[in-house]
């Protein structure tokens, strides 16, 4: 489905250049949830730029479908993390959600239902003619959600989408995306920093190493699904899963911290 | 709501009382150059309400709306093409420094070569002057749009007309608003300035030729109403600023 081939990029030339993406190759199957974990700074926003068509990579190249990608890929949504500079403020969160579907040329029925379902599948039914900066930070984000699920792409890129929200919004929605995910059957990539966000959510992990970035482990997740806040993060190979990550991303914090 | 009215009573008493304690202190006056108020607001009423109102007014208010909407559209058009691209935007800021720098009365001679003395010229000069505030501030405004919001644009591929329409001049409209604010202030001085010169009618003509006849009460009503007329049309710009711009507001008050 989307295959990462070999992408690199370089900001700047000759000896002021700085590699932020050596060398990276990984894929994301039909239907999978991946999530990209790496440590701070290793360039994440920028590999999902990359991926996502609004930025060109040095070498390599992303495909989807196994086509190349150039420009943003029409059966691509991106959810950003800055939910309030994403969305527009002069538009109700039915125009938000109305404006990329423009290009769908759908009926007025079935704009009007799609539109019903995401907001439904996000919880957001009633608010369809408040503005953006009528919501809580959460709920916005549960905007930008919705419109990417009414554009109804192939594959989700979401970029640290929960960084700035508070931990119980957090929680609420990680169990949002794992609701829509089951509904909608949507392909997520998912970038974050989180490591227990980034094994509670996904099928795979795929985990970076410092600029300049290339693929550290690709990390299976063996969890059981439905997945629960509570009782799956209670599982030991939860425990054991992000401990392993975490050795992967800071071997220097656990080795300061002493053996356990 | 309580704290509304009281502010609105206020500016309406305020005025007013300044006005009746004007009327009271000038009331006795027998200087030629500074008569009665209450002289002076009865002459307003005869020659505004509505005498000369055709002959003078209107023209003027022509010349003003003309010149102030061909500055506007010419200026918001440019500066649409001026924003998109850092380089020609780079390229042009000099020459449109230049122009901006121009007194802008120092054209009045040139424009009466070109144009004659007719209406033309006064709504040529109106909208060269207004053109600059509204440009600088439609390029600012679009080169200043969130990164964020343009990458989500692209991403949902919205382009073209829709992404000028529901995302670009939208996103740049507070900073339209602030240059037709500036612009707006800037036409009343130029109708009245262009007036001034090589004209038959209008208030500014008016105001002149009153002052040559020694109307000094004339004179002094045309002073006035050129005041009230800047504050009504602030007051009407305000109103469709605060309709159009609702959003603006709400949402920077949501922010802090």
């Amino acid at each position: 489905m989307l295959d990462v081939i070999g992408l690199q990029k370089t900001y700047g030339e000759g000896s002021r250049a700085t590699v932020a993406i050596g060398d990276l190759s990984f894929r994301v199957d039909k239907g999978e949830f991946v999530s990209i974990v790496g440590p701070s700074g290793c360039g994440k926003t920028t590999l999902l730029k990359c991926m996502s068509g609004l930025l060109a990579g040095t070498a390599g190249e992303v495909r989807l479908h196994g086509l190349p990608i150039t420009g943003p890929p029409e059966q691509m949504a991106l959810v950003f993390q800055d939910y309030s500079r994403s969305l527009m403020p002069w538009m109700t969160v039915r125009g938000n959600m109305a404006l990329p579907l423009k290009r769908r040329r759908l009926s007025k029925t079935e704009m009007r239902d799609r539109i019903a379902e995401a907001v439904d599948s996000v919880g957001l039914t009633g608010f369809l003619d408040h503005y953006p900066w009528q919501l809580s930070g959460g709920m916005q984000q549960r905007v930008a959600i919705a419109r990417a699920l009414a554009y109804q792409p192939d594959i989700l890129l979401m970029d640290e989408p929960f960084a700035s929200v508070d931990a119980q919004t957090r929680a609420d929605l990680e169990d949002v995306m794992l609701a829509v995910r089951d509904r909608y059957g949507i392909t997520v990539l998912f970038v974050t920093h989180d490591i227990d966000e980034s094994v509670y959510l996904a099928d795979r992990v795929v985990v970076l190493t410092n600029r300049p970035t290339t693929v550290h482990e690709v990390v299976e997740v063996d969890l059981p699904r439905p997945r629960h806040q509570v009782t799956t993060k209670e599982l030991p190979q939860f425990a054991h899963l992000r401990g392993h990550i975490y050795r992967a991303i800071r071997p220097d914090a656990v080795a300061a911290g002493g053996t356990p | 709501m309580n704290r509304r009215r009281v502010g609105l009573a206020l500016e309406i008493a305020c005025p007013l009382l300044v006005l009746a304690g004007l009327a009271v202190w000038s009331s006795g006056s027998q200087s030629f150059y500074w008569p009665p108020v209450t002289e002076i607001l009865a002459t307003f009423r005869d020659t505004w309400l509505f005498e000369r109102f055709g002959t003078d007014v209107v023209p003027s208010l022509y010349r003003l709306g003309a010149g102030y909407l061909l500055a506007c559209v010419v200026a918001i058009a440019a500066g649409i093409v001026l924003g998109s691209s850092a380089r020609v935007s780079r390229a042009v800021e000099p020459i449109v420094e230049f122009l901006r720098a121009i007194p802008p009365p120092a054209l009045i001679p040139f424009g009466l070569l070109i144009f004659g003395v007719g209406d033309g010229m006064k709504i040529a000069i109106i909208a060269f002057v207004c053109v600059w505030p509204v440009l600088l501030n439609t390029v600012d405004g679009i080169r200043s749009l969130d990164p964020t919001l343009l990458d989500t644009t692209r991403a949902y591929g919205i382009g073209g007309f829709e992404r000028l329409r529901s995302v670009v001049l939208p996103g740049a409209s507070p900073q339209i608003f602030a240059g037709m604010r500036t612009s707006l202030s800037l036409a009343l001085i130029m109708m009245v300035v262009s007036e001034l010169v090589a004209s038959t009618n209008g208030i500014g003509y008016f105001v002149l030729q009153s002052q040559r006849t020694f109307a000094i009460p004339e004179m002094w009503a045309g002073i006035v109403l050129l005041g009230l007329l800047g504050y009504l049309l602030n007051v009407v710009f305000v109103v469709i600023e605060n309709r159009v711009l609702a959003w603006h507001r709400h949402a920077r008050a949501a922010a802090e």
